[in-house]
């Protein structure tokens, strides 16, 4: 087995610089092991979420080094980190973001059809596969927009699984989930965790969602506490 | 790309009724396009045909002038040895003579010219002054003895026949057929005998076997026609007396060249269709410039509208363009997805306005058009020509590119931490 870490930061700071220039992060690193499940919390602004979305390639604006199995992104070109995104990034966010002119189906498959290792057919195999570990199954060829919230979450989770990726990242998933539903997302993602050895990375400021997790990484102000 | 087109069409059809609108808007201008430049076209040929298919591409004759040299600077050059720029000649004893209108071995000429692989065909003529004698008056009209069959063939004779058959003027040496105007004055039906006085006195009596109409009233009125035999006998002339030589090309490009050569050759003089009508040419280009100017503004116009839709569709799907974008599309993948969306509404607008565009030809064309100066015509012209379908299509998928372009351009360029934050 790979013993590279899924995901390591090194010094990372980022300032916004509109209107005036407000330093957000500051000196950040962190390490996430293969199949560990991590939390990240802390209050409103400290910059958590600025940290996800820079850990997530898609914000590219910062100084510092970010490795995702062991390649480094900073300075890598868009079209590559697009590529890292859909191979190895999982995503899970707080509104459920799944395209409404798709059915449910056709939601979790798309990542898997844009990686292209796969027939579209054993892509849809996939799929389903992924919706019946989260009991979706029956909701396949519902359009997205016809789910509830709960449902809508596990089948952006279901998502983020398709490509088998090697960090689920989360921003605030359970924020907009009533209590049930919270505790169904945080079991599958135990699962995920424990049982298919993913890591996994959520921003979360349910302090009793991140106590349950393997390790709790706390901010403020722009720095790692604990 | 498969699947970057299904997830256009996927949203395509999420958004269907601005689609349609923005297909219907391509479809109408193409729809425009092709009847507009069809119908343009149609007139511009019906026009052109007009004096084209009836003139020769090039047409020798010998031009009555004045001798270039007369008697006196002649006399001066044999003395002086150069010509004389001291004073100016008033004695200009040299008239030109009748006889100069004959094309010199016409026959030869002729027999030359068919031999020749550019030329089509070569028809005689011989055209002549001449008086009607009606009461007490006399109308002056012009006669052309003409090579019935080869007229008919070449030169759309027949099709200019309102009343009689051409076959008559062949068959018959005392047939004459009248212009309209001219028979009008005359008050001349079929079958009627008229008078006719030629240039020298010589009168004869021709009887009327038809009526032409060409559509242009001035030669109407005094045009007639009558076989090239029939006209020879009316002036004494020999059957080698020819005026004109009419020659049509294979190629017509190759007249205004073709002609000087011939002048040169047999040192008459010689008229290509280009010089001699140089007019319609003229309106033929405007009347296309105006044509394309206009569909070209149409489809310009469809494209605004295109790029409108396509602007609004990309911000109310900004959210799925986010999430696109976070699960691995690259910015490349989003515009190519907006690219192939105005591309397909394009294409199937253009489809429709093909469609449309040829039912619109045919309504066009089946429209009565009768007029007095056009025998011919019984319909509105059109001209059915693919190449106009062609232009039409590639304009249509070109302006359809470029307004996909701009906004889809827009759409790869959405920052995806943006929109999943501003939440």
């Amino acid at each position: 087995m790979n013993n590279t870490n899924a995901l390591e930061v090194v010094k990372v700071n980022k300032s916004f610089h509109d209107p005036v220039t407000v330093p957000v992060l500051k000196d950040v690193s962190l390490e996430v092991r293969r199949g560990e499940f991590v939390s990240v919390t802390g209050k409103s602004g400290c910059g958590k979420s600025t940290l996800l979305y820079i850990l997530s390639t898609m914000d590219t604006d910062y100084t510092g080094e970010v490795l995702i199995d062991g390649e480094a992104t900073a300075g890598a070109d868009k079209g590559r980190l697009a590529e890292i995104r859909n191979e190895k990034i999982g995503f899970v966010f707080q509104f459920h973001y799944l395209l409404a002119e798709f059915s449910v189906l056709r939601n979790v498959m798309l990542p898997g059809l844009k990686l292209g290792r796969k027939s579209a057919a054993e892509v849809e195999a996939d799929a389903m596969d992924r919706l019946r570990q989260l009991d979706m199954a029956d909701q396949a060829l519902k359009m997205a927009n016809q789910l509830s919230g709960g449902q809508k979450q596990r089948v952006a989770i279901a998502r983020a699984l398709i490509n088998d990726p090697l960090i689920i990242m989360g921003d605030e998933p359970t924020g907009n989930l009533d209590k049930k539903n919270s505790e169904i997302v945080f079991d599958i993602f135990d699962r995920i965790a424990t049982e298919h050895k993913r890591s996994l990375l959520i921003v979360t400021h349910d302090v009793d969602f991140a106590s349950r997790t393997h390790r709790n990484i706390e901010m403020e102000d722009g720095r790692v506490v604990r | 790309m498969r699947l970057l087109i299904s997830i256009a069409l996927t949203i395509l059809r999420a958004k269907l009724k601005q689609s349609i609108v923005a297909a219907v808007g391509v479809m109408f201008s193409i729809t425009m396009f092709v009847t507009l430049l069809g119908f343009m076209n149609g007139l511009n040929d019906l026009l052109d045909g007009l004096i084209l298919n009836r003139t020769p591409h090039i047409r020798l004759y010998n031009e009555l002038k004045a001798s270039p040299e007369q008697p006196i600077a002649r006399e001066w050059q044999q003395q002086h040895g150069a010509a004389d720029t001291s004073a100016h000649h008033f004695i200009r004893s040299v008239k030109p003579k009748s006889e100069l209108q004959k094309l010199r071995n016409a026959l030869g000429i002729m027999r030359t010219l068919e031999k020749d692989p550019r030329v089509l065909d070569v028809t005689p003529r011989l055209v002549a002054q001449v008086f009607f004698n009606v009461g007490t008056t006399d109308l002056n009209a012009q006669i052309s003895g003409i090579e019935v069959e080869q007229e008919v063939r070449y030169y759309m004779f027949a099709d200019y026949l309102v009343q009689g058959e051409a076959r008559d003027l062949a068959t018959d040496n005392n047939a004459v057929v009248l212009g309209k105007g001219l028979a009008d004055m005359m008050e001349a039906k079929i079958g009627d005998v008229v008078q006719v006085t030629t240039a020298t006195g010589d009168r004869a009596l021709l009887r009327v076997s038809g009526i032409f109409q060409s559509g242009i009233a001035d030669y109407d009125k005094v045009q007639c026609y009558a076989s090239i035999r029939t006209v020879q006998e009316l002036l004494s002339r020999p059957g080698s007396y020819l005026t004109d030589i009419n020659v049509k090309l294979k190629d017509i490009t190759m007249a205004p060249a073709m002609a000087r050569e011939l002048a040169k050759r047999f040192d008459v003089d010689a008229l290509d269709i280009e010089t001699a009508n140089a007019q319609f040419e003229t309106g033929t280009k405007v009347r296309n410039i105006i044509s394309y100017a206009v569909g070209v503004v149409l489809l310009v116009v469809s494209g605004f509208g295109i790029y409108n839709i396509l602007n609004m569709l990309i911000y109310e799907k900004l959210d799925s363009i986010a999430i696109l974008k976070a699960t691995g599309f690259s910015g490349g993948d989003v515009r190519r997805i907006f690219l192939a969306l105005s591309m397909v509404i394009g294409a199937v607008g253009a489809a429709g306005g093909l469609l449309f565009g040829f039912v619109m030809q045919h309504i066009i064309d089946n429209i009565p058009f009768v007029t007095q100066a056009l025998p011919t015509v019984r319909t509105f012209p059109i001209d059915y020509d693919p190449k106009y379908y062609l232009i039409a299509v590639t304009f249509a998928l070109l302006t359809t590119w470029i307004a996909g372009w701009f906004p889809a351009r827009k759409a790869a360029e959405v920052d995806p931490v943006e929109i999943i934050r501003g939440k």
